[in-house]
């Protein structure tokens, strides 16, 4: 009886921490540690930003965001990062008009420079995100792309 | 067998500068095929590069990465003569690892 007792005790305080944390937001954050590819299936920029653990961002100028002002092909297009803000420790890349917004999230160790060049598939034009995490909080830079032939394969 | 990854790994002065071009699909899930089914969804999750013992890049990816993924980044503590090592994970659980030599 006892320890049946307490293991109900202890789920019930764990269920109303959930249910707190998910009203204040928290739950979200814990969810990303628990399923970081959620993050992935998000169909909304709030909710991608949110399963990253991030709800807010300030726009910085010391993010350099180097993408084409025109692409071609949709589904190839360049795509730079490079931060200049101290403790940086990892950029996200985010497509607004894409089905999934979130196409990629870069871990930057100590020691590594916070840099990443990579080629994403943007749907139409569309704002391309880079996303931020620093020691100091969240950071935000953002570029149109133009897109001529989409890149979804639709 | 999935194909090698190039990677390319050269000193700029401290730092080395990785770039590396990969051999994969990188199917959304969402193209048709010429019948009009859908193609199930394949690409790369996950990328993580080591060099001497230590993690220098961690990523996660999903389906809008583009094909044949190219991807660059740059890391301090490797010298000419270690080896990095690169690996990507996909959704069907096929994984690739594939080193080269700092020059």
């Amino acid at each position: 009886m006892y320890p049946s007792r307490r293991r109900f005790l202890t789920l019930a305080s764990q269920l109303s921490v959930a249910a707190l944390g998910a009203a204040s937001g928290l739950w979200t954050r814990i969810a990303v540690a628990a399923d970081p590819r959620a993050a992935f299936e998000a169909t909304d920029l709030k909710q991608a930003l949110a399963n990253i653990g991030v709800t807010e961002m300030k726009d910085s100028a010391d993010i350099a965001l180097k993408t084409p002002d025109i692409a071609e092909n949709g589904a190839v297009v360049p795509v730079e990062v490079s931060s200049s803000l101290p403790g940086t420790r990892s950029i996200a890349v985010l497509v607004e008009k894409n089905p999934h917004q979130l196409s990629a999230e870069f871990s930057i160790p100590e020691g590594t420079e916070a840099f990443v060049a990579t080629r994403v598939k943007v749907a139409e034009t569309s704002l391309i995100h880079a996303v931020v995490k620093t020691d100091a909080g969240v950071f935000h830079t953002a570029r149109t792309v133009k897109v001529t032939l989409g890149g979804c394969g639709g | 067998m999935p194909d090698p990854m190039r990677i390319r790994a050269v000193m700029m002065g401290d730092v080395v500068d990785v770039k590396i071009l990969m051999g994969h699909v990188m199917e959304t899930g969402q193209r048709k095929d010429a019948e009009g089914n859908l193609v199930p969804a394949h690409y790369i999750v996950s990328v993580t590069a080591n060099c001497n013992g230590k993690t220098v890049m961690a990523a996660e990816w999903g389906p809008s990465v583009s094909k044949n993924p190219y991807f660059s980044f740059r890391f301090k503590g490797g010298a000419k003569g270690d080896k990095l090592s690169v690996t990507w994970k996909d959704t069907d659980g096929e994984t690739r690892t594939d080193e080269t030599t700092i020059h």
